[in-house]
């Protein structure tokens, strides 16, 4: 429907959050994507996580890579400045974004193919430096601009539309990002909000990085029969694991009480992720144990979804060791560090180059 | 024991050449350096070069100094004096000896005799033994035996004593052990050649005052201080001979400068990549919000670089890349130097794409360059490369000292404030020429909403929204060009030096500069006048062209085998290709004045009609009809 033009104006009764946004101020432009492919509901669970958590745009960077998951950006977020980069190295880009100024909220839309084949260099490191960003792979499987080749992630038997079989490994995210000591990983579904929503507000509010891999269908290229990207297989084989909770900082005593015994994890900034429902022997934030039991869920054939991992915060705040934390960098943004504090001056240059006699 | 034979030089004070073969792990280049400051001290222009394999130990290793009153300090193969300490090497190091030169050697054991020449002075100086006799400890000895060669040159030579020991106390000032230890070393050395030597030797040193307001650095500290002062906050690399110790020298300068005094914490990041395309997209990111940032590496390096330089050029994000040249092409030789990436800097990426490019010639412009590829990056909102080179980049050059303006700010281009945004009476668009001189305002994410655009490599248009129709991608397009062809003004001048009656005109590029001065000077002895014109940036600079118009013939003097300043000269400016003849060395090793004179030979000769193989004169003069000579030997 890209024919159609956004009305600018909005019904006065749209709800307002406590900056006085409406979700509308949350989106972008209209898509141009298929009717129907996973990526817009991804966009919606976006614009409804920022409104919610009542992040003002302006201070989002939004970065993206090549694909139909690079064109998402321009979906959401109007008043945040976007990065379309080239393809697989949106997470290059938003290290140096982050490095230059760490008040900026970051959020990176990827794909499979993306981020699991030519982006899989940068995604591994991205994990590895612990770049404090929110890190969405839109998983479809398949290859959509160049009409339908299979990417990394598409499981071996897979068919693809015209009937070739996968019968390559499929290289998953969830595990790797585990292996690669991510803090904060999750996996969910397009085609359910209710569990997206919450597991994006919680990846934002995560410090350092987070990453949350969405099954995602292409509805042109790989939503058939022989598909285990499609909507149908995802919703016959989906097995919400973990039943999580953003609770903000303002209610976490309310809440906490609410759920009773539910596991409750502690973020860096005062708020919560409550587990509401979890496997008896699950516990989310022991990594090998939940690497085993993502395992066993994929063999038996199923798709584990929700907060899967989730490291708690140090106690201390200064034993971060996300980006910044491991640079030692200073509060202030590098970006807006007054020159004079930046550069010696003559003196110590007339200084320093006694050395050099 | 002392082998003489042929006859002696003609005394020659303050111009000599000398070159120590040892082999690389051994710890000789601490004994080279202070040979070389030494002599630094004593006010004599002196140069070091370090010719080191890619390797870590056990492989050949050479360190060359040339001192010159005159200041003609470029590398030369005519060497005075070699310290043969490398048995591998013999051969090579006692057949590089000019004739009534003088090979000094470690006479514990004999020397092969086929390697003796008739016309040159062995001295013999029995270091293992020395330092076996007088030193515990294998790594001991092994690192005394270099002070002891320095100690034997220093009597030969006139190396005047007290600075020497001078410098070993101010380097092992709390080591009071190993400056005695290099105290008897040095002594040792220096006794044994007084006292078995006719000291000094006819081509020696004398004091002078040549160094006043000079200091000797390498081009990638200088470079590295140089983005230090000019704010740089984020550097991101990949480690790559030959600028690695670009990004050690700028990571130990914020390390000394760039702490909070209060909270120990950094003002900087440096952000160790796990390749080259990731520290050109750290980079590229860095700068976009607002930081200036820069990496270093080399031809390689810049190879994978390249898509994102094609990102940064057309989404116009300002972005400082240092390319400290080797030898290509591919892995090429790594700890060789070149200027073999000049072609590829200038229009690196696919596609219409054309860049600034700026080519420092010693230490002392790499530093001003440094600071000054910021300005341009951020005035012309566009990639900037540094050309350096390995012989600039790591080796020792005297250059005068450094100096800084504290009324310095960054030129921080066209950047809209919050106040601006928030005043501004219309809708901001990214990439409107709204001044009409080619150069859009940006905005920095988190600063103002209405700021907020997508930046993109895909086809856009002038207010910055995705396009695939032809006339809003082709105004982009066309407007980039020309604000890159507008900066040609207003980048480094041409250093341009004319002689009366001069006819032809010698034109280079960097690190050349010290061999074609010089071969100016040697022209000028023989009769011949020669203007020298140095490029320093592309674009090529308006005075750029007038001067080649000005000359019959105009050398082209550079390092590398196709003559790609010739080729961007012929694409770029009006001058007559056959009014452009090349001169090339590109065997890896720093550029001698003996590469221009051998060039020139023909034109000198007035044989340039007459090319043997008929390729008309622009490629008999050039040195092209024995590339395979050039190429193959030092």
């Amino acid at each position: 429907m890209s024919y159609i033009k956004k009305p600018r104006i909005h019904h006065p009764a749209l709800t307002r959050n406590r900056l006085g946004l409406t979700r509308r101020d949350y989106e972008g432009t209209m898509s141009t994507l298929c009717a129907g492919c996973g990526h817009d509901s991804i966009t919606a669970a976006i614009i409804e996580a920022f409104w919610e958590l009542e992040i003002a745009p302006h201070e989002v960077a939004k970065t993206s890579g090549i694909g139909c998951s690079g064109k998402t950006p321009t979906y959401f977020l109007k008043e945040a400045h976007g990065f379309n980069g080239v393809h697989g190295r949106m997470p290059s880009i938003t290290t140096g974004a982050h490095a230059a100024n760490r008040e900026l909220v970051c959020i990176g839309v990827s794909g499979d193919g993306d981020s699991l084949s030519i982006g899989m260099g940068q995604f591994a490191h991205v994990v590895r430096r612990n770049v404090d960003m929110l890190y969405i792979i839109e998983n479809n499987g398949v290859y959509g601009l160049t009409k339908g080749q299979f990417s990394a992630s598409a499981d071996v038997g897979s068919t693809a539309k015209r009937g070739q079989v996968n019968r390559e490994h499929p290289i998953d995210s969830v595990l790797l990002s585990l292996n690669l000591g991510a803090g904060f990983v999750a996996r969910s579904f397009s085609g359910d909000k209710e569990q997206l929503v919450p597991i994006l507000k919680a990846g934002l509010r995560h410090r350092g990085f987070a990453l949350i891999d969405v099954i995602s269908p292409c509805v042109t290229f790989n939503d058939h029969r022989g598909s285990t990207k499609s909507y149908q297989y995802t919703r016959d084989n989906y097995n919400q694991l973990v039943y999580a909770d953003f609770v903000p900082p303002a209610q976490e005593i309310a809440t906490s009480i609410e759920v009773g015994d539910a596991r409750s994890v502690r973020m860096h900034d005062g708020s919560h992720i409550t587990f509401r429902k979890v496997p008896e022997d699950y516990d989310p934030t022991d990594r090998d144990q939940v690497y085993g039991y993502i395992r066993e869920r994929q063999r038996a054939g199923e798709v584990a979804t929700g907060l899967l991992y989730v490291e708690p915060a140090p106690q201390d705040a200064t034993d971060a060791v996300d980006f910044h934390g491991l640079q030692g960098t200073v509060d202030e943004p590098l970006a807006n560090y007054p020159f004079e504090d930046l550069c010696p001056g003559a003196d110590a240059l007339e200084k320093l180059q006694k050395r050099f006699r | 024991m002392v082998i003489t034979n042929g006859e002696r030089p003609a005394p020659r004070i303050n111009d000599l050449a000398f070159k120590i073969g040892t082999v690389n792990g051994t710890g000789s280049a601490s004994a080279n350096g202070l040979l070389r400051r030494a002599i630094f001290r004593m006010g004599i222009p002196v140069s070091g070069k370090n010719l080191f394999p890619s390797n870590i130990q056990g492989l050949p290793t050479w360190y060359e100094i040339r001192a010159n009153a005159s200041g003609h300090t470029a590398r030369t193969e005519r060497f005075d004096l070699v310290v043969a300490m490398n048995p591998a090497t013999y051969a090579r190091d006692v057949a590089e000896v000019t004739s009534g030169g003088w090979v000094m050697y470690d006479s514990t054991w004999p020397l092969p005799r086929e390697l003796n020449r008739d016309d040159i002075t062995f001295l013999g100086v029995p270091l293992a033994k020395m330092t076996v006799d007088n030193f515990k400890g294998s790594r001991v000895r092994i690192l005394m035996k270099n002070i002891c060669y320095v100690g034997a040159l220093a009597a030969l030579l006139d190396i005047d004593m007290e600075i020497v020991r001078g410098l070993l106390k101010e380097t092992f000032a709390a080591k009071a052990k190993l400056l005695d230890a290099n105290y008897l070393a040095i002594d040792l050395g220096y006794e044994y050649a007084l006292e078995h030597f006719d000291c000094p030797l006819p081509v020696r040193l004398e004091p002078m005052d040549g160094n006043e307001d000079s200091i000797v650095i390498d081009g990638n500290t200088a470079a590295a201080l140089g983005c230090v002062y000019a704010g740089a906050t984020v550097a991101a690399w990949y480690p790559i001979t030959p600028s690695t110790s670009l990004v050690d020298a700028f990571t130990a300068f914020c390390h000394q400068f760039r702490k909070d005094p209060e909270t120990g914490r950094n003002r900087f990041a440096i952000i160790q990549a796990e390749d080259e395309l990731a520290a050109a997209g750290m980079v590229i990111g860095a700068a976009w919000a607002g930081a200036r940032a820069f990496t270093s590496t080399s031809g390689a390096g810049l190879s994978l670089m390249s898509e994102f330089i094609g990102l940064a050029y057309y989404a116009e994000v300002p972005s400082v890349f240092f390319d400290v040249q080797r030898v290509g092409p591919s892995t090429g030789m790594p700890t060789r130097t070149q200027q073999g990436d000049i072609q590829f800097a200038a229009y690196a990426s696919h596609g219409d794409t054309k860049h600034i490019v700026i080519f420092p010639a010693n230490p002392h412009e790499c530093f001003e360059m440094a600071v000054e590829a910021f300005d341009l990056a951020e005035r012309f909102q566009t990639p900037i490369f540094v050309l350096s080179d390995l012989d600039i980049g790591m080796n020792d050059w005297v250059i005068p000292k450094l100096e800084w303006d504290n009324s310095y700010r960054p030129d921080r281009g066209k950047v809209l404030t919050a106040e601006e945004l928030e005043a501004a009476t219309g809708p901001f668009h990214r990439y409107l020429d709204v001044d009409g001189d080619g150069i859009p305002w940006r905005t920095l994410p988190g600063v103002h909403p209405r700021g907020a655009y997508l930046t993109r490599g895909s086809g856009h248009d002038r207010y910055g929204n995705y396009t695939e129709d032809s006339e809003p991608y082709a105004d982009v397009l066309a407007r980039v060009g020309r604000k890159i062809e507008r900066a040609a003004a207003h980048l480094p001048a041409p250093e341009i030096r004319l002689r009366e009656g001069a006819e032809i005109g010698l034109v280079t590029i960097g690190g050349c500069r010290g061999a074609v001065l010089e071969a100016v000077d040697a022209l000028a002895e023989r009769g011949v006048e020669a203007d020298y014109m140095r490029v320093r940036a592309f674009p090529f600079h308006p005075d750029v062209e007038p001067f080649l118009a000005a000359h019959e013939v105009n050398f082209i003097i550079e390092q590398n085998r196709d003559g790609q300043l010739r080729k961007l000269l012929i694409a770029e400016t009006g001058a007559k290709k056959d009014a452009l003849v090349s001169i090339r060395y590109f065997g890896g090793y720093p550029m001698s004045c003996h590469h221009v004179m051998d060039g020139l030979a023909s034109y000198l000769d007035g044989a340039a009609a007459a090319a043997p193989d008929g390729t008309g004169p622009h490629e008999a003069a050039s040195g092209a009809l024995a590339p395979a000579r050039e190429g193959a030997t030092p």
